[in-house]
């Protein structure tokens, strides 16, 4: 009896050493013919991972799929239907003050009353006069509004009904050298819609990015459909991307949609002479952000640019026709909106315009251009900012809950087990603009990590920054975030601190050290 | 809403009476959510902040007080020979246990709260909620019998000096009620170790001394008689067999048989022995344990770590076996003393303990191991988890150096790595793929 038993164990553990070793033998191969061993799965026996996590869409590349395991979708009422109308929007505005590092009065080159072009020079910067700002639209500059210390911080332009483009003669793609592409960009006004990483800024000229990051899908609350907004600009994004890889030493990468739910556009998927990336996750999956950190991350003293996908057909348009679409496809979601759904309209729209129908008068709502965790708080008489495709509207919850901290009325996100919303997982919640609490200091531990899908400390990386401590920031990976990582972290803040506030104070300390 | 509109009418002035504003300021905040919306940085918050945080823990709690009045009682009356059964006098046992306990309470939050209050008119900032979760927990670790002054000057201590002097919440480097017990321990360590004090309502704790009634009992005397209940008995007398060692301090002298002989497994699962108020009973701090850790209020991964601490060195004790206490086998040293409510309150605080993930594991492991350590080889007394968790307290912000320290390597190493593939092998960059977080 004994010796069966010991026979048998030892069969088995022959096997498994047979196993185990010619495993190891095809991962060193592997290695020396050097496919990467963590994508592909070269090993005899399959992965649990592939065994039982839920099974994804044929179109989604397993091989390049980063599955991350932290963040949270926050589901908000009054996401935008999958449908765009035109709006009816007339005026438009051009804001300086919404590009980092741009002195605050740039040089114009319009006055009130000018007619312009849809690609016109408005104005640039005496500091690096090359980079023009130019008009979304052709129309008539009806304001250059000031603001403190005679800062210019809007320029308004009444829209024509259509259009008129100012024609350039693009250099031919395959021909020209860098210096003449980055020339035609400047002059054009393509240029500014390039982001840098760090500290998102313009992008400089004497620098050339590592490699340059796209992400094709926006996992924040009720934001726009990415796929919607491509619709009808395939070419030109695909242009786009050809120019943009002749820009960089590194490559373009794209960061597609790997959740399963929705097919992400044609555009996105077939997309050649960049690398691809699927990500499948909870928010912040879409932030390209997080995406940087898990293809190439930012190293040292290191740049990276990162586009949106419309930016990126608006400069491959620039390219094909030599006219600037300042076109964008933006969604008005939130609860108190009626019907809402993506509408069509330039950069820079007037909220009172696109609004007007669809959100009722009543009661005090807050108009947000972008999305609830980063966007910024406008006016009803301001205007979309440039780098948003969504107006978010919620209502302000200035007023007294009885027990509101520990008996809530009304369901709310949270991130916390002591709600009860893992019975409502699918439900929509209707948000406010409540604090649900004062600012305290930093008590709870460990809750920031569990929203932030990358190897970062965020706790200690705001202490390194409330204490200025340059060293241990850097360190600590401050270059690798921009506001929009950390917003979920705010979120989930039991002590309500300012967290976005404090990265842009920590990374404004970075910029001018550098 | 005509409660609102007469609270806002009687809010005292900031600048004329600060403490009353501060007063004021408090129980508002506690009856109304305040009406402050965002600004900048995000638009929507979650629904939890930090006083939701702290009631969670002191909800969690309540059993123990529950139970802990009841055995305050129960311990007497087992010191007198009356009422055994879990039933039996449970009238009379819960109006002891209040009486004991309440004045314990009562002194510890207004002592506290006191202090705190005044610090945060001073400072011109809204009382913070720390004080809830600590002046929950003093009350449940002291010794039933505890003289009251005594108490008070341990809370001023812990929460002055502990506390405010740090900054006030969240800076605090030491458990707050760990320093409360561990001031009685060290400045007055007759009234909170050795066998006499985890009995109360006696004069002096040994076989034929009388009982120590007061006004309270009177009072609820004649309530009794009149609803024709059993009455405290004032003639009483300790019997003659007992002690009021409880069995950790029967195990540290005699081993595992000695504890047995006086008190049965279940008897010491359930919690009907000596100890501090609220530490005896298991699977009341199990179910409070457990609450925090399905709502994700306490890391699970500081009490298991702390379990898995523990275990070990009971397994090595074990295996060691040079004195009686160490062949206690491993299992049941979760039985004495107090381990669960340390792993389940105390170690788990927040702002005290580690603040990275990998640093929670070897803390809670280090609480474990050094804990029973103090525990099997202290000579004074035999409890080792509030020295053992103040310990870990100290060195901390030590482990959460290193693990950063360890964060930063990697990062400056995938920095160098990365840049010398690329000069390696331009068209076939093979690199590592990151941890995916």
């Amino acid at each position: 009896m004994l010796l069966t038993a010991l026979v048998v164990i030892g069969i088995i553990l022959i096997l498994i050493s047979v196993f185990s070793i010619s495993d190891n033998l095809i991962q060193i191969e592997a290695q020396k013919e050097g496919i990467d061993t963590q994508k592909t799965n070269l090993s005899l026996i399959p992965s649990f991972k592939d065994l039982f996590s839920p099974s994804l869409p044929s179109y989604v590349d397993k091989n390049k799929l980063h599955r991350l395991k932290k963040g949270m979708n926050i589901n908000i009422a009054g996401g935008a239907a999958s449908v765009v109308s035109d709006a009816n929007v007339a005026r438009y505005a051009v804001r300086p003050q919404l590009y980092r590092g741009l002195s605050p009065i740039p040089k114009m080159e319009v006055a009130e009353g000018d007619e312009v072009l849809a690609g016109q020079v408005l104005f640039f910067d005496k500091k690096n006069p090359n980079v023009k700002f130019v008009s979304p639209v052709s129309g008539e500059v009806v304001e250059i509004r000031r603001g403190a210390k005679r800062a210019i911080s809007h320029v308004i332009i009444l829209g024509d009904k259509t259009q008129r483009y100012m024609q350039h003669t693009p250099p031919s793609i395959n021909n020209a050298s860098r210096e003449e592409i980055v020339e035609y960009m400047q002059a054009s006004g393509g240029w500014t819609l390039i982001n840098q990483r760090p500290f998102d800024i313009i992008a400089e000229t004497e620098v050339i990015p590592e490699n340059i990051f796209i992400s094709t899908f926006n996992t924040a609350p009720l934001s726009a459909d990415m796929n919607l907004i491509i619709e009808g600009k395939e070419e030109a994004f695909q242009h786009g991307l050809t120019v943009l890889s002749k820009l960089t030493d590194g490559k373009v990468i794209l960061g597609l949609d790997g959740r399963g739910t929705t097919e992400p556009n044609t555009a996105y998927t077939n997309a050649t002479g960049v690398e691809k990336h699927w990500f499948n996750g909870k928010h912040p999956a879409g932030n390209v952000g997080v995406q940087i950190h898990h293809t190439r991350p930012i190293k040292g003293g290191n740049s990276v640019w990162t586009l949106k996908p419309e930016d990126v057909a608006a400069i491959g348009q620039l390219f094909l026709s030599g006219t600037y679409d300042a076109s964008k496809v933006v969604a008005i979601a939130g609860s108190d909106v009626v019907d809402p759904q993506h509408y069509r309209t330039y950069k820079g729209a007037s909220i009172t315009e696109l609004t007007k129908d669809c959100v009722p008068e009543g009661e005090t709502l807050r108009y947000i251009s972008g999305n609830v965790l980063t966007g910024e708080q406008v006016d009803k008489e301001d205007f979309l900012n440039d780098k948003h495709n969504l107006v978010s509207v919620v209502k302000e919850g200035d007023n007294y809950e009885l027990f509101g901290w520990l008996l809530p009325i009304k369901p709310r996100p949270s991130a916390s087990g002591t709600f009860p919303n893992f019975i409502l997982k699918n439900h929509e919640f209707e948000v406010d603009t409540n604090t649900h609490g004062e600012e305290r200091a930093f008590v709870v531990t460990g809750q920031y990590e569990d929203v932030l899908p990358m190897d970062i400390y965020p706790q200690h990386l705001m202490k390194a920054i409330l204490t200025g401590d340059i060293e241990r920031m850097e360190g600590l990976g401050i270059n690798e975030l921009s506001e929009e990582d950390v917003a979920l972290c705010e979120f989930t803040c039991t002590s309500k601190q300012p967290l976005q506030e404090i990265l842009r104070d920590g990374l404004d300390m970075m910029r001018e050290q550098a | 809403m005509g409660l609102l509109s007469f609270l806002q009418k009687i809010e005292p002035d900031k600048k004329k009476s600060p403490f009353l504003h501060t007063l004021y300021d408090g129980f508002f905040t506690f009856a109304y959510a305040p009406k402050t919306v965002t600004k900048g940085g995000v638009h929507i918050r979650d629904g939890m902040d930090l006083k939701r945080t702290m009631v969670f823990v002191v909800l969690a709690m309540q059993l123990c007080y529950v139970f802990g009045t009841y055995n305050i009682g129960h311990q007497h009356f087992d010191a007198i020979g009356m009422y055994p059964g879990f039933l039996e006098g449970f009238h009379l046992k819960l109006v002891h246990g209040l009486i004991k306990l309440l004045p314990i309470f009562i002194a510890t939050h207004v002592v506290g709260l006191g202090i705190e209050f005044w610090f945060a008119a001073k400072k011109g900032h809204p009382i913070e909620e720390g004080f809830l979760v600590s002046g929950a927990l003093i009350p449940l670790i002291m010794p039933p019998d505890i003289p009251i002054w005594i108490l008070c000057v341990a809370v001023a201590f812990a929460v002055i000096l502990g506390k405010e002097a740090f900054g006030g919440t969240g800076m605090n480097i030491w458990n707050i009620a760990l320093l409360a017990r561990v001031f009685v321990f060290f400045a007055y360590p007759t009234s909170i170790s050795g066998d006499e004090v985890w009995v109360s309502g006696f004069e002096k704790v040994a076989p034929g001394m009388a009982v120590d009634y007061g006004w309270a009992h009177g009072m609820f005397n004649s309530l009794f008689e009149w609803g024709k209940m059993a009455t405290f008995d004032t003639g009483a007398v300790i019997h003659d067999a007992f002690s009021g060692a409880t069995p950790l301090a029967l195990a540290s002298k005699g081993g595992w048989s000695a504890v047995t002989e006086q008190f049965t497994v279940s008897q010491m699962w359930w919690g009907t022995i000596p100890g501090s108020i609220g530490e005896s009973s298991k699977p009341l701090v199990l179910i409070g344990a457990a609450i925090l850790l399905i709502t994700r209020v306490a890391s699970w991964r500081i009490m298991f770590s702390m379990f898995l601490g523990c275990s070990a060195m009971g397994l090595a004790f074990n295996a060691w076996g040079a004195t009686p206490f160490m062949e206690v086998p491993w299992f049941y040293h979760f039985y004495i003393g107090s381990f669960f409510f340390a792993m389940a309150y105390m170690a788990t605080d927040p702002v005290t303990a580690t603040s990275t993930n990998t640093g929670k594991w070897i803390y809670g492991f280090m609480i474990g191991a050094i804990g029973l350590l103090i525990r099997v080889f202290n000579p004074a007394y035999p409890e080792g988890w509030m020295l053992a968790i103040l310990f870990l307290n100290t060195f901390a912000p030590l482990i959460d150096y290193y693990v950063l320290d360890a964060n930063m390597k990697r990062r400056s190493a995938k920095a160098s790595n990365s840049s010398a593939m690329i000069m390696r092998d331009a068209d076939n960059v093979n690199e590592k793929n990151i941890t995916h977080a």
